[in-house]
């Protein structure tokens, strides 16, 4: 607790105010009408509306097309936060070893943390493009009738690969970061006890480096659920059929291409329960810095 | 490297060699799909639609590029390059800076004033932590339109500035700050404006350099909400004109300038990082943990 302070009164306020009022107008405002409208029902023409109780969330968890969604939204998240992190902790483990030219490979990796995710998107697409991308050429050779157009697999393998790899270079900071700060004297000693270099990984530095893993755990879910819209909103509009259509993409659907209000608020407003049960999550765990050690 | 050359930790030379070779494809991996739509911008649209692709660029460097500029975008998008660049530099600039400006204010006061509700103030902002613009993004596109944002730069910036990382960072910033500076600082009568611009804001600028770094890049990469507030073709990011462009693609369209533009896209955001490397690195690392 500070001591000093200045004894002003106005001024605090006054200072405060601008980030209060766009968080009032711009944050709890229209969230505080999420939650109301996810308990109201519109009339098709948008003239009146009644109070509807928890019907629309009861009619949406008992949608197919959402349950289809959060499954398609559990199965990429996951695939992006497992590649994009083991790709990052192997890269990042591999420059711990450099002793020459480590800062060069950093300013090399760090590019796709530029570029935007619906770029990114766009440009594995180009890439893989059925008809004229030069890396679908070669998996047409393999005898892989690659479309990612039309097949739902290829499709979610296409956003995948863009949604990792835009996602390495974060990683890759924070792994490089969480090496450095692991104490040297272990791994000399376990060196000097004869473990070998794969023995101490397992044994000593990927414990040590669970804060890191789980800190990235939770950013990189939170990226995958939110950021990568863009991805496929670029790449697959959520195609073929619904095989790509992840939670954010259907709020976006349903409350701007289908205009169905009431299930878009409900589905808005189970977004933020999951993202508050993140937060929370990443605040227990984080903040106690787990490991094992 | 300041390690001893005998430590034992030290990796065996054969050892070092497999982790170049493992880095060198790390780098091929994430850096050729942006290496690959520089080339492509350098060649004709007949060899972008013929592949393979050439993996060196080609003759049309100059030829797309000035066609690009003067007025190629323009037909194929409803809006100048130049239009599209400065919008977007607009936004990211916005963004940036208005975010610094806001949540160093708030902090300040939060810090180092005692106030009713103060801690009130400090949780209504942390947690907006907790609500992205993606789980609000039809209520808030209504209040965009009920006070006449559509289609104007603060309905671009202003509702993407106010977040609470920066807040959260400076806060805890500025919570290292020793008492007695502040003390000696009073002593010789400095008011808070002083304070701030002699004292604070030196000691902050590692600081405020990062969160440019990221928020610019931040600003630069949005897609959801300039695809909501912008209708018309005039006020697109270069992102959503890029998209807009590809989505009505035919026969006719002029592939070599789609990868032009997508190279400006890219561009600004990466010399940023690059460039300011150091800060944003450092920044990164240490504010997000």
């Amino acid at each position: 607790m500070r001591r000093t302070v200045f004894p002003h009164k106005l001024l605090p306020w006054l200072l405060v105010a601008p980030q209060l009022a766009i968080t009032l107008i711009f944050f709890y405002w229209p969230a505080g009408q999420a939650f109301r409208q996810s308990m109201l029902k519109e009339d098709p023409f948008g003239l009146s509306s009644t109070f509807v109780g928890f019907a629309n969330f009861r009619r949406v968890l008992s949608d197919p097309n959402y349950l289809n969604s959060l499954q398609v939204t559990v199965i990429f998240s996951a695939l992006v936060a497992f590649f994009a992190m083991a790709i990052a902790l192997f890269l990042a483990v591999q420059a711990e070893k450099i002793v020459r030219g480590k800062g060069f490979y950093r300013t090399m990796m760090i590019w796709p943390y530029a570029v935007a995710p619906a770029i990114a998107g766009m440009l594995w697409l180009f890439m893989f493009n059925p008809s004229f991308g030069t890396l679908a050429r070669p998996l047409r050779a393999m005898g892989i009738n690659w479309n990612p157009l039309l097949n739902s697999d290829h499709a979610m393998i296409l956003i995948v690969a863009a949604a990792t790899w835009k996602q390495i270079s974060y990683n890759f900071l924070f792994f490089v970061a969480g090496l450095q700060a692991i104490p040297r004297s272990l791994l000399e000693a376990a060196a000097i006890d004869g473990a070998s270099r794969r023995h101490s990984f397992w044994t000593i530095t990927f414990p040590l480096l669970a804060p890191t893993t789980f800190f990235l755990l939770v950013v990189n879910t939170v990226y995958a659920l939110f950021d990568t819209f863009g991805i496929i909103h670029a790449v697959t509009g959520g195609g073929p059929g619904k095989a790509t259509e992840t939670l954010v993409y259907k709020v976006y659907n349903d409350g701007f291409v289908n205009l169905i209000m009431g299930d878009s608020a409900a589905q808005s407003v189970i977004l933020m329960v999951i993202v508050i049960a993140l937060t929370a999550f990443q605040f227990r765990f984080i903040e106690r810095r787990v490991h094992y050690g | 490297m300041a390690e001893a050359s005998d430590s034992p930790l030290n990796a065996p030379p054969a050892t070092r060699m497999l982790a170049h070779f493992w880095m060198i494809l790390g780098v091929i991996v994430v850096a050729f799909p942006i290496y690959y739509v520089f080339i492509a911008s350098t060649h004709a649209t007949q060899t972008i639609l013929r592949p393979p692709l050439p993996l060196i660029p080609g003759p049309e460097a100059g030829s797309n590029y000035s066609e690009a500029f003067s007025g190629g975008v323009s037909r194929i998008g409803g809006v100048s390059l130049w239009r599209l660049l400065a919008n977007t530099t607009i936004v990211a600039l916005g963004i940036a800076l208005g975010k610094i400006a806001i949540s160093m204010a708030s902090a300040y006061a939060i810090v180092f004033f005692r106030f009713p509700l103060r801690m009130v103030c400090f949780w209504l902002i942390f947690i907006t932590l907790m609500l992205p613009v993606e789980v609000r993004i039809q209520p808030t596109y209504k209040v965009m339109v009920d006070l006449g944002l559509i289609d104007t730069y603060p309905g671009l910036i202003l509702p993407l500035i106010a977040s609470a990382t920066a807040t959260l960072l400076f806060r805890q910033f500025f919570m290292t700050i020793p008492d007695e500076l502040l003390e000696a600082a009073r002593v010789d009568g400095a008011g808070p404006w002083r304070f701030f611009r002699d004292i604070l804001w030196p000691l902050s600028l590692t600081n405020v350099a990062a969160i440019f770094v990221i928020q610019f890049i931040y600003g630069w990469t949005q897609y959801l909400w300039p695809l909501l507030v912008t209708n018309s073709n005039e006020m697109n990011t270069i992102v959503i004109a890029l998209k807009k462009m590809i989505s009505f693609a035919d026969a006719d369209t002029p592939w070599n300038l789609v990868m032009v533009t997508s190279v400006l896209a890219i561009l600004p955001p990466i010399l940023v990082v690059v460039l300011m490397q150091r800060w944003f690195v450092k920044g990164l690392v240490e504010t997000e943990k």
